[in-house]
């Protein structure tokens, strides 16, 4: 009966960060058109977008390779086993185990390297250009990453995302200089790793600066539909990310009862809603960066990470 | 028949095989049968030596040949730690052979390098079987020579001709401090066996001095920074099989030769030990990976980011020594079975990768990135070897680089309670530039596939290369399987490293195997764990399940069609991005402002018609700081020196007169 549960919320966690993804794409969407006083597309309008390019048919370059054609699904397989291993509305998810944050990570990398890949296959310069400016980006971001992840890994003493999150929930932490230099840091690489502004702009195609969409710009039809999916699970990933570890409170417990969960559930979509709006106020707020002022922004995360590091090797109790 | 005794036969049949290769230099068609040879001694040597690492050595596991100095003779031992070694060389010298089987038969002249393979690989399975000071050194030498020889196989080109001389400095260099440390090991008592050099005792003083020793013996053979100048020229130079072997499995003996002399021989030592191995090797995995980023020639790069693992490697060794020096043996273990495991992910995957490049060598003549490209529609096999090996070494699960640095990272992890404060300051920093130096890794490898394998041609060779030989095929195909197998059941490797960590750590890891689904976790109380298997399968499953979804509800309608790119497609490959347009976003980064790297723009005067010119340079300074005042210094002594030769025998008498009077006057005041 527990595995059952157990399954059951595995299963429809990842249903849920496959739907509710678009959702919150559409909202910043949403929120951001209202800021500049748009109207704005409604907010399905993804799952629209989505379902019209399932529909149409694919052209791909003549000299394309079986990369291009295969990565979309890498892209989107590993984001999506990411997305599916970070508690949303539950702890204590049925393979939550078999990998943990550093995993994370590295899934979410292994998933960049295939779209770099594919942004190289066909040897266009806009291509070109997108890997290699995403590739640079990584290199600060994933290191910076990683750092926060140290810092909550010492503070836990574990990696495993959901004992992270049952620590920080627990009363016994309380206020830390470390965890809140983590958070600004995670959320400066959250903005980087998602291609938002101020270090790229997801809402243009035709901009010298642009970075994620310069690499996909050969994708049509069901491979875009891929991409764009993965795009926005990371973005939801990056979000329930934040939201599992510095707002854990509304996680629901493995075994509780269905209003828990219920509770839970509301929760999230309220982190979702939140968090959603602060990033659409956000990015109206700041201007975009030109790609060489990236390393002072991106590389800031990594002095946080570090900084909270060094704090905790310091001191436990810091 | 004991194992040690049949891998000495292993050896000495390997020595056979060389001699027979020189017997038969000036007849043809012999090339098969010697790398066959190799392929079956290797294959029968990795079998026992698995077997010893498993606990089935049977006794006596040490054997006295009635060889080298007189009274004391030459011994050979084998330990876990020793069978653990003798598998990474045996498997990567398997690889080799079945990997040459096909390549080598492109070779210009196949009697520069036929002796001195079994020779190397028998001087290395020496190194590793040897149990006393003398066959040790001796084994070293050899096995430094036979590899040297190989380096310079094609001499006729100068830049060969250099790599050669400097390698044979730094092996000359590196067999010294080996000496020395060895030396002081002994003692005065000259007690060269390694059993007795175990239970000698010496003062930390001695102990410190033996640890610098072979950090640079050991160290330059591995290709720590600042001793690797001569790696990245050295390791490319050679067949490309045998740069397999020097980078994926010769620093691995160098490694071999640290853990044996500081873990083992050396005793206790203090705890700053492991903050100078932190340094040397945080220092090595950034600086080697950033240089390998900047390299257009593959089989450089590939030999700078050798340097990178060797860095990432002593990482390991470094966290292992201090946890060990402050009795925290549990993490000790976790350090040591990191930087090991590490030691074999590296041996498959840094093997298969030249393989592939020698592969793309053989196919196109190139080893320039930038006059390669779209290769994958030409040699689809070789491609996708290379791209398994790539993401293998980018540290991508569910592959094996990934498990040997998240355990690394682990490790790195347990290290807050370490109590000295300059440990604690250098941890993180140690973990930070790991982290830096993984990513970075990610885009050297991206750069590495992307412009050598996909985009379109950007040479006529590149656009009519072929498919290369079967054997080849599948000796890459073999790395790349152990590649996914060491990544998704790392579990029975950490296991059968156990032995190991117990003898030299002092604990081993929670037993791998008993974990629920060959799960691997890093220490018994630590909630932390890992499960390659099921990211493995999880992948597999979604983007199958993705895929199946679409082409049974969407469309999978196809069209082709000219690229894209916004409208303006230009048909020239030469405006597509190449390796160093790649990098140019990093070295702005992480390099601009640094001697590593120069751009010198020049600008014609307006009016004037002549192109303006853009040079980069990219050099590793290491080289004129360091070495080339030592190398001044030396030739300054041999001038001096010189003029010895020019003297009257009446004052050669007086000479060796006094230095008989100077001998017995420091035997004197030593007794």
């Amino acid at each position: 009966m527990e595995l059952i549960s157990a399954l059951l919320v595995q299963v429809s966690q990842m249903l849920l960060v496959l739907l509710a993804a678009l959702l919150l794409t559409g909202f910043v969407r949403k929120v951001k058109a209202r800021l500049q006083r748009r109207r704005g597309p409604p907010i399905v309008q993804p799952y629209r977008d989505i379902l019209r390019l399932l529909k149409k048919e694919v052209v791909v370059a003549e000299n394309a390779s079986w990369i291009f054609r295969v990565a979309p699904y890498l892209i989107f397989a590993a984001t999506w086993v990411a997305a599916a291993l970070v508690p949303t509305f539950a702890k204590g998810l049925l393979f939550s185990w078999s990998a943990d944050l550093i995993a994370i990570i590295a899934l979410l990398a292994s998933a960049r390297f295939f779209l770099a890949l594919a942004g190289m296959d066909i040897g266009t310069g806009f291509g070109g250009i997108g890997s290699s400016r995403e590739m640079m980006i990584a290199s600060l971001a994933e290191p910076a990453m990683l750092l926060v992840v140290f810092t909550m890994a010492l503070v836990a003493h574990s990696t495993q995302l959901s004992a992270v999150a049952d620590l920080l929930a627990s009363s016994g932490v309380g206020l830390r200089v470390s965890l809140g230099l983590a958070m600004v840091g995670l959320i400066i690489v959250a903005i980087a790793e998602n291609s938002r502004i101020p270090v790229d702009n997801p809402a243009t195609h035709l901009e010298l600066t642009m970075v994620h969409e310069a690499m996909v710009l050969e994708y049509s039809g069901r491979h875009l539909a891929m991409i764009e999916l993965a795009a926005a699970v990371k973005l939801l990933l990056y979000i329930s990310l934040i939201g599992c570890i510095f707002v854990p409170w509304t996680l629901a417990a493995p075994g509780a009862a269905p209003a828990t969960y219920l509770a839970g559930f509301a929760g999230y979509l309220a982190k979702l809603a939140v968090f959603g709006f602060l990033l659409g106020v956000f990015e109206t707020a700041i201007a975009k960066m030109r790609v060489f002022r990236l390393p002072d922004f991106v590389g800031g995360a990594l002095m946080l990470g570090l900084l909270g590091t060094l704090l905790l090797f310091v001191s436990r109790s810091l | 028949m004991s194992v040690v005794a049949f891998l000495m036969l292993c050896a000495a049949a390997m020595l056979g095989v060389a001699l027979l290769a020189v017997a038969t230099a000036r007849m043809h068609a012999t090339t098969g049968f010697i790398y066959g040879a190799t392929l079956v001694l290797c294959v029968a040597a990795t079998v026992f030596s698995i077997a010893a690492l498993t606990g089935h050595a049977g006794a006596p596991t040490s054997l006295v040949l009635p060889l080298g100095l007189p009274w004391i003779g030459a011994h050979f031992a084998i330990d876990t730690l020793a069978a653990f070694f003798l598998a990474v060389v045996n498997i990567g010298g398997a690889a080799a052979s079945l990997y040459a089987l096909g390549y080598g038969a492109h070779e210009e002249e196949p009697h520069r390098v036929l002796p001195f393979f079994p020779a190397f690989l028998a001087g290395m399975n020496l190194v590793v079987l040897a149990d006393d000071a003398f066959s040790y050194l001796l084994s070293w030498e050899f096995m430094s020579l036979a590899s040297w020889a190989l380096v310079i196989a094609h001499h006729r080109d100068p830049e060969n001709r250099r790599a050669g001389y400097v390698y044979l400095i730094m092996a000359s260099l590196g067999t010294l401090a080996l000496l020395l440390a060895l030396g002081l090991l002994t003692g005065a008592d000259g007690n060269y066996d390694f059993e007795a050099i175990r239970h000698g005792a010496r003062t930390s003083l001695t102990s410190a001095m033996v640890l610098v020793l072979v950090l640079i013996g050991a160290g330059s053979k591995a290709g720590l920074v600042p001793l690797h100048a001569w790696l990245p020229l050295a390791h490319p130079t050679a067949p490309s099989h045998v740069s397999a072997l020097m980078s994926g499995v010769m620093t691995k003996v160098a490694i071999y030769a640290f853990i044996r002399i500081v873990f083992d021989l050396a005793g206790p030592l203090p705890w700053w030990s492991g903050a100078l191995l932190l340094a040397v090797g945080s220092l090595s995995a950034v600086l080697g990976v950033l240089q390998a980023l900047m390299q257009d020639d593959t089989k450089r790069l590939l030999a700078y980011s050798t340097i990178e693992n060797i860095g990432i490697i002593f990482i390991g060794l470094g966290l292992a020594l201090a946890f060990r020096a402050d009795g925290m043996n549990a993490a000790a273990a976790l350090a040591m079975t990191a930087a090991l495991l590490h030691v074999l992910n590296h041996s498959f995957f840094k093997s298969l990768l030249f393989f592939g490049t020698g592969a793309v060598l053989t196919a196109t003549g190139e080893r320039n990135m930038d006059r390669l490209g779209g290769l994958i529609h030409r040699m689809p096999a070789t491609s996708f070897l290379f791209l398994v090996g790539c993401m293998a070494i980018s540290a991508l699960p569910p592959l094996n680089g990934f498990v040997s640095e998240w355990l690394t990272f682990q490790a790195v992890l347990q290290s807050p309670d370490l109590p000295q404060w300059a440990l604690k300051v250098m941890v993180p920093a140690a973990g930070g530039l790991l982290a830096l130096a993984a990513a970075l890794a990610g885009a050297a490898f991206v750069k590495t596939f992307g412009i050598t394998f996909l985009s379109r041609p950007r040479s006529l060779e590149a656009a009519k290369a072929k498919e290369v030989d079967r054997f080849s095929l599948s000796a890459m195909g073999a790395l790349a399987l152990l590649c996914l197998i060491a990544g998704i059941i790392p579990g029975f490797i950490m296991d059968a490293m156990a032995p190991i960590t117990r003898q030299l750590a002092g604990a081993a890891l929670p037993l791998q195997a008993r974990q629920p689904w060959l799960t691997i976790v890093p220490a018994a109380e630590s909630g932390s764990s890992y499960n390659g298997l099921l990211v493995f399968l999880f992948i597999a499953a979604s983007s199958l399940l993705a895929v199946w979804a679409i082409h049974r509800f969407a469309s999978h309608a196809i069209r082709r069609g000219p690229a894209w790119d916004c409208g303006f497609p230009d048909p020239s490959p030469l405006t597509q991005y190449s390796g160093s347009s790649f990098v140019q976003p990093i070295r702005r980064v992480f390099l601009a402002r640094t001697p590593l790297t120069s751009e010198e723009v020049t600008m014609s005067a307006p009016g004037d018609m002549r192109a303006a010119r853009f040079t980069l340079t990219i050099a590793d300074p290491v080289w004129d700081w360091l070495y080339q005042p030592f190398a001044d210094v030396v030739e300054s002594t041999a001038l001096q020196l010189n003029r010895l030769q020019f003297l009257t025998i009446r004052r050669y008498l007086s000479l060796v007169f006094l230095s008989l009077v100077l001998l017995l006057l420091v035997l004197a005041i030593w007794s």
